[in-house]
């Protein structure tokens, strides 16, 4: 088993991305432990969180709302207040929106069409503790799948976040209607990002496009870090 | 007792769902010039009393049942509901 950091992978009834997620971070060098929903505590010497993409609950009511509730949420939401680095991916990232954790809502895709392609996406901001390597204006092709990864925050919302670097990545052409083509956002601590594209889907050349490292080697930096201190 | 809790995407808050059902009506010939789709939940709650299932049902509103960021709720209880 890798000595690289332990990464807790979640799977909720419904994800799909979590066994990607897995493979991606194990090529990457880290030590990915998977975790049920169900689970109450993160595994011992946790260093780093992954809420992966999929359908959890059925994205029943809304994408998220859910599994803003499972058991292990309040595991994931005390590890993030403690400044441990969070990262979710589509519906990760739906499900840290409904949790709080992370600003901002995912509404239906302007066009009402599920899209699946890969899409540019830039790093606008090295405000996170994931941005060590990345620099501003750098572009990243990534996979996008998704049919409610319309990133919506009202101007009073959207101004302070903008101000404080909380943008991590946006779109570099419009593809679902998101406000400010966001494409993926931290929280005001920086150790929580969530985005709607899939690092895991674009970690091997033979498979594609590679701009998925990038994220996932942020994520693994700032788990070095968080283990560290 | 019983409720019925209305939700609906807030005004001015894009509607998609909406945006689509309103333009097959028109497509169908009827004189629509918007619609808006929201959700609709049932429930039966253990409570008879009002006030109580009122705090109950506006807290699972708030909750879980709509995102206050992009949806508004009504409460309607009673058997009527």
């Amino acid at each position: 088993m890798s000595d690289g950091p332990r990464i807790a992978v979640v799977t909720f009834p419904g994800s799909n991305d979590d066994g990607d997620a897995t493979l991606a971070l194990e090529l990457l060098g880290a030590a990915p432990v998977r975790v049920w929903h169900a689970e109450t505590a993160l595994p011992e010497g946790t260093a780093g969180v992954v809420l992966p993409g999929g359908f959890s609950y059925g994205d029943y009511l809304r994408c998220g709302a859910i599994a803003r509730f499972a058991p292990v949420m309040e595991a994931v939401s005390a590890f993030a207040r403690a400044g441990g680095p969070v990262l979710g991916i589509c519906n990760g990232f739906q499900i840290l929106c409904e949790a709080g954790l992370l600003p901002g809502v995912l509404r239906q895709n302007r066009q009402q069409q599920f899209i699946c392609a890969d899409v540019t996406i830039t790093v606008e901001s090295t405000a996170s503790a994931f941005a060590g390597t990345w620099k501003v204006g750098q572009e990243l092709v990534i996979p996008i799948k998704h049919g409610e990864g319309n990133w919506y925050g009202d101007a009073d919302l959207l101004a302070p976040l903008e101000a404080r670097g909380q943008i991590a990545f946006r779109y570099a052409d419009d593809v679902n209607g998101a406000v400010g083509r966001i494409a993926g956002v931290t929280n005001e601590a920086g150790n929580v990002l969530g985005l709607m594209p899939h690092p895991e889907h674009a970690v091997d050349p033979l498979l594609g496009p590679t701009g998925g490292v990038a994220v996932l080697e942020g994520l693994l930096d700032a788990a070095r870090v968080s283990v560290a201190h | 007792m019983k409720a019925t809790v209305l939700i609906r995407p807030k005004e001015g808050i894009l509607d998609p769902q909406g945006e689509a059902v309103g333009e097959a009506l028109r497509t169908l010939g009827f004189a629509v010039t918007s619609a808006r789709v929201g959700r609709l939940v049932d429930v039966e709650l253990e409570t008879d009393d009002p006030a109580e299932a009122e705090t109950a049902l506006a807290a699972m509103s708030r909750d879980l049942l709509a995102n206050p960021m992009i949806e508004s709720f009504t409460i309607e209880i009673g058997d009527d509901a």
